[in-house]
């Protein structure tokens, strides 16, 4: 079993603010189509920063990183992804355990209901929470199979990238898009495009470390 | 894009620069973005602290002054404040009568306040109450939505709660104030071109030249529905349709009807607006007791209106007239 250390964790974080920048373009112009045009930059502002708070002042382990991570996110974006993605990072914090690869899972959960108890949403809302909740259902369920971290996480980015699918037709019912009614019907929400990559880049990064 | 900026990531803080030099009387930190009143805390005054997305000027920092405003957060372009710059500006208008927190109502703007309140209530004993703001009928009210989007009885609520706060009223009764403007407030906007976010450098929604949105809000978000581009007298009759059917605005002591310009719409127009208001309120039986016409509350260079109706007793007039001495609204004084 890989142990999930501060090492790996950051690998995760670094990897996650590499895609935001790489597709904040894609993600504004998401965020153009049903809302207001800004959640490309606020990702990439949030998560450059969050990098850069790493990098000036290394972790001791593993929640400490997290909480960097979190606290930034907080205090330096605003709007719903600041406190939704600060929150599960923080909520993940206070639950890393013993960094195995089911203590991973646990915190992920954790996180995840962070943003639940954050952002009121329920599923089918349409938000981040219709690709983050069927990503820590995959996880928990690999992870408790006994399947390798790897597996656990590639099930969990597949499960993220369906739930994010299977919500476009649907019609908005949190946050911003909801005010378009009908009209928010067909559009990818940019929220759960970016909880993609979030756990895209653990499938990518935690997988082999 | 063509604007008159120096980079999109020093819009906000570049524009702060600006008003402090403009606005001597008032306390800027450049550090919170936060626009102080000069002379807070007031002793024995209730703070009033507001907040929100950048990109709507004059609303908030144009409202911190005397009779209205303590302190207003800066959030980046439509994005609301974090929690760090409305705990700052909290704890620096809390003068001991405690704090109201004045919040439009959009997914962010309520969770970044509701995160700073909590910090706050940790931190000290501050008192804090919010007023969430929710006046757009454009938005069906309904439990599975975000709820109504707060916009032009904002201005509303920002000057009358600030008047009773400046009469020494408790925190509890400027509270009452503000919720029940909000409570017999309703607005409903149109666009005629959408904005352009400095940092996306587009504009937000395509708009052909020969249709409006309405319904729109204030943050590009397209609106509901886009019609034909009519005379102004039929987009007057079409805003004022489902403000005054979702309200009764009829009898008491009349209301006070605002036009407000989003960004790029001249005073001219807004006048000729105007007009037409009062000729569809006149015909539909409801007094104006006091107006307002001009660009408070605006969506970057936005060309288009929104028309708030806010029904009024002795009481509100009398606080609608109390002077007011701020960088947008100053009379009396």
């Amino acid at each position: 079993m890989t142990a999930l250390d501060t090492d790996a964790l950051g690998a995760w974080v670094r990897e996650f603010a590499r895609a935001v920048t790489e597709h904040r373009d894609e993600l504004t112009e998401l965020d153009s189509a049903i809302g207001d045009a800004d959640h490309g930059t606020n990702m990439d502002r949030g998560m450059t920063a969050a990098v850069a708070a790493l990098d000036a002042t290394p972790p001791a382990d593993a929640a400490a990183l997290l909480k960097t991570v979190a606290m930034t996110m907080i205090s330096k974006v605003g709007g719903t992804s600041g406190p939704l993605y600060g929150t599960f990072f923080l909520r993940m914090s206070g639950a890393v355990g013993d960094g195995s690869p089911a203590a991973f899972a646990a915190a992920f959960r954790a996180g995840v209901e962070g943003v639940v108890a954050r952002g009121k949403a329920e599923p089918g809302d349409k938000t981040l929470l219709d690709a983050l909740l069927p990503a820590a259902d995959a996880l928990t369920e690999a992870v408790g199979a006994g399947q390798g971290l790897d597996t656990a996480l590639r099930a969990a980015a597949d499960a993220a990238a369906k739930g994010r699918d299977s919500v476009t037709p649907l019609v908005a019912r949190k946050g911003r898009a909801s005010y378009l009614g009908e009209r928010s019907a067909g559009h990818v929400d940019p929220g759960a495009a970016s909880a993609v990559l979030l756990v895209e880049a653990a499938a990518t990064t935690l997988a082999r470390s | 894009m063509k604007k008159l900026i120096n980079a999109p990531a020093d819009v906000v803080d570049d524009a702060l620069r600006g008003m402090a030099a403009a606005h001597p009387d008032l306390r800027i930190d450049p550090e919170h973005r936060i626009v102080f009143r000069g002379d807070a805390p007031v002793a024995g005054k209730v703070g009033l602290v507001s907040g929100g997305g950048s990109g709507h000027e004059p609303m908030h920092g144009g409202f911190v002054g005397m009779g209205m405003l303590d302190a207003a957060c800066a959030g980046e372009v439509f994005t609301s404040p974090v929690p760090d710059q409305v705990v700052a500006a909290t704890q620096g208008v809390d003068a001991g009568a405690g704090v109201l927190h004045i919040v439009k109502n959009y997914t962010g703007d309520v969770m970044n306040f509701e995160m700073a309140a909590e910090l706050v209530a940790a931190e000290s004993g501050t008192e804090v109450v919010s007023v969430v703001t929710d006046d757009d009928v454009a938005v069906q009210d309904s439990l599975y939505t975000a709820g109504r989007r707060g916009v032009g009885v904002t201005v509303l609520v920002e000057k009358l709660a600030g008047a009773a706060a400046e009469q020494g009223r408790p925190l509890a009764e400027v509270a009452e104030v503000a919720r029940r403007v909000n409570g017999q407030g309703r607005s409903m906007g149109m666009a005629l071109t959408s904005c352009t976010v400095p940092a996306a450098g587009k504009p937000t929604f395509d708009l052909p030249e020969n249709e409006m949105e309405l319904g729109v809000g204030i943050h590009g978000e397209p609106g509901r529905r886009r019609v034909p581009v009519a005379p102004a007298r039929e987009v007057a009759e079409m805003l004022l349709e489902p403000v005054l059917a979702d309200l009764d605005f009829t009898g008491g002591d009349g209301v006070l009807a605002f036009v407000n310009g989003l960004g790029g719409t001249p005073l001219l127009e807004l006048y000729v607006v105007y007009a037409e208001v009062q000729a569809v309120l006149a015909k539909a039986g409801v007094p104006v007791a006091r107006s307002l016409v001009g660009s408070y509350m605006t969506s970057l260079e936005m060309a288009g209106c929104s028309i708030t109706l806010l029904k009024v007793d002795d009481e509100l007039i009398r606080l609608w007239d109390a002077p007011v001495r701020t960088p947008a609204l100053r009379w009396g004084v």
